[in-house]
């Protein structure tokens, strides 16, 4: 069941870049637990200079996706291949060519930044000789320029962070796996990550995992969404854009007549109560009942007080995905 | 790549408290039974020198020192193993391990060396207090040598158990229970198991039995002897816990 509606949304999902190469590519990856079934056969592919938005429910087994793509978990079924090479037969070929921020940022709280971004480069096995230099620059990209001999303990939650994601691009790799990187960030830390993370999208390519998704709109070039350990959809953010703007409107009424008698409106596709007096109305294609709505809400005193595009169109399609398949289960 | 990893640990021993705590206990109590037993030399003196072949300062004073040590690394060892694995697993820190373009067997050698490491500095503590009188008497540094050797080869011995425990959970003070309670296992082993089944006649599994027992390894080091059999036994269970503990994290990157 799942499948189908999977299959059927991938289908039309364009490929942007389609000359450049891919720098990751899983093929029906699978990991089950015991019986239960965290990841169910995903493909993924990503291509240099990307920037791939990640995102589910909690428990729709992005985390564990990540943990195989970076070698943390063996998976049940599939393959994953790193620019060309196996990450299962040659893991050690692969792992160099990944750098990883997991969930919980991997530090060594008695370690100073210095100390410990190099200890990330030499196990990365970049060379003795370009270590120091390595460790600037990933310092510099990430805000850390004078941090470099405070204890890591002893930095706010936000260092640590832009310390976990300095970790992850000391060995400039060409894959940057990033789980949930601005948790814990205050709105001004937040905008210097997202540029960041653009700018590592220019020269590697990166997977974004998160729950936030404005976050996704606004760095990524393209989107998978994630449920029950399937991949339920796949496009790219400027088609999403083009595809869902102004195809629904939010109506507020104050005095709503019955759902049937809005839905029956020339134009209007479909209806559906978000609140008690605000309707989410699905535009039929094509047709514009804006005006009539606003005529028919005067003639008969519904108490229009709102009219408005529907907002975060990325947040209708994660919604309707993943809350529609709760419910036949 | 091993050294990366033996050179970080032992980085993050010197940096954690319990380090330093372990050096002065260690140091505060061979201190003491080194000055007691060079009292207990210096008030003999007068029959040793009536005896023929009179034992030295180096058997009588350096000896018990090392057998002290060996018994307070039973302890020491557990609570310094316990953060390798288990301890890295709390803080989500094995992450940066696993992820990194290193084998489990690098990983695993890397955290061993370090640990040995560490415990190679109480060893060299330990030969520093008979060497401090080797100004006022003459000593056998054949026996402190092999003492040197032996204790060294326990404590690796003892690092292996530890670290293989550390491997199988991820609450540090249950790693370190369970070391203890192993290495504890084998010293009776290596004593009473020994001991019955060659008294019953079973002297080829008796003599197994000595590959479990660090402490049984080093007796013939503290007599002065450097025996091979004894040697091949202590190698044999640093590979041993080594390998499983290689298997062991492979078997949770596979199982999850």
């Amino acid at each position: 069941m799942h499948s189908t509606s999977a299959e059927s949304i991938i289908s039309n999902a364009p490929m942007p870049e389609p000359n450049a190469a891919a720098t990751i590519s899983a093929r029906g990856l699978a990991r089950s637990f015991g019986n239960h079934v965290a990841v169910n056969g995903i493909d993924l592919e990503l291509r240099r200079g990307e920037v791939l938005g990640f995102l589910g429910p909690n428990g729709a087994g992005k985390t564990t996706t990540m943990q195989m793509l970076t070698g943390n978990l063996a998976p049940s079924r599939g393959a994953v291949s790193i620019c060309g090479i196996d990450l299962l037969e040659e893991p050690v070929a692969a792992k160099a060519r990944v750098g990883y921020l997991p969930e919980v940022p991997p530090l060594y709280r008695e370690l100073t930044v210095d100390e410990y971004l190099s200890l990330a480069a030499s196990l990365h096995r970049v060379p003795r000789a370009r270590r120091r230099e390595a460790v600037d620059a990933a310092r510099g990209r990430c805000g850390l320029a004078d941090t470099g001999r405070k204890l890591i303990g002893s930095l706010s939650k936000g260092y640590q962070q832009r310390v976990g994601i300095a970790q992850a691009i000391v060995h400039a790799p060409d894959v940057v796996i990033l789980d949930e990187p601005t948790v814990g960030l205050d709105p001004n830390q937040i905008r210097e990550i997202r540029a960041l993370i653009r700018e590592l999208g220019g020269a590697h390519s990166v997977i974004l995992c998160t729950h936030i998704l404005p976050e996704v709109e606004a760095v990524c070039d393209r989107v998978q969404i994630m449920h029950h350990g399937n991949i339920v959809y796949s496009d790219t953010i400027s088609a999403l854009k083009q595809f869902h703007s102004g195809a629904t409107v939010m109506l507020g009424l104050r005095r709503p007549p019955a759902l049937a008698e809005l839905a029956a409106l020339p134009g209007v596709a479909a209806a559906e109560p978000v609140e008690p007096t605000l309707f989410r109305i699905q535009l039929a294609a094509g047709g514009d009942p804006t005006d009539a709505l606003v005529k028919q809400a005067a003639e008969r005193d519904w108490g229009l007080y709102r009219l408005a595009p529907a907002q975060t169109s990325l947040e209708d399609v994660f919604v309707n995905l993943t809350r529609r398949e709760e419910s036949p289960q | 790549m091993i050294l990366t990893i033996a050179h970080k640990e032992l980085k993050a021993l010197f940096a954690s408290p319990l380090a330093w705590v372990v050096l002065c206990v260690v140091q505060i109590i061979i201190g003491y039974v080194f000055l007691r037993r060079l009292d207990d030399f210096l008030q003999l003196q007068p029959q040793l020198a009536n005896m023929a072949n009179p034992p030295g300062a180096t058997e009588l004073v350096a000896a018990p020192v090392f057998a002290i040590v060996a018994m307070l690394l039973l302890f020491a060892v557990p609570m310094l193993a316990m953060r390798l694995i288990a301890e890295e697993r709390r803080n989500q820190t094995m992450v940066l391990l696993m992820s990194a373009p290193v084998s489990m067997t690098e990983i695993v050698l890397g955290k061993f060396l370090g640990l040995t490491g560490f415990l190679l500095v109480i060893v060299t503590l330990a030969a520093l207090m008979p060497l401090s009188i080797a100004g006022a008497t003459r000593l056998d540094y054949g026996l402190l040598a092999g003492l040197v050797a032996g204790l060294a080869l326990l404590a690796a011995g003892f690092a292996a158990v530890g670290l293989y425990a550390s491997c199988l959970t991820v609450h540090p003070v249950a790693a370190a229970i369970g070391a203890f309670a192993v290495l504890l296992g084998m010293l009776l082993a290596g004593e009473v198991a020994g001991d019955s089944l060659r008294a019953r006649g079973w002297g080829v599994v008796a003599s197994f039995t000595q590959v479990l027992s660090p402490v049984k390894n080093f007796e013939p080091f503290g007599k002065g002897m450097l025996d091979t059999y004894a040697v091949a036994c202590s190698a044999l269970l640093i590979a041993l816990f080594l390998a499983l503990a290689v298997r062991r994290l492979d078997a949770q990157r596979l199982r999850g």
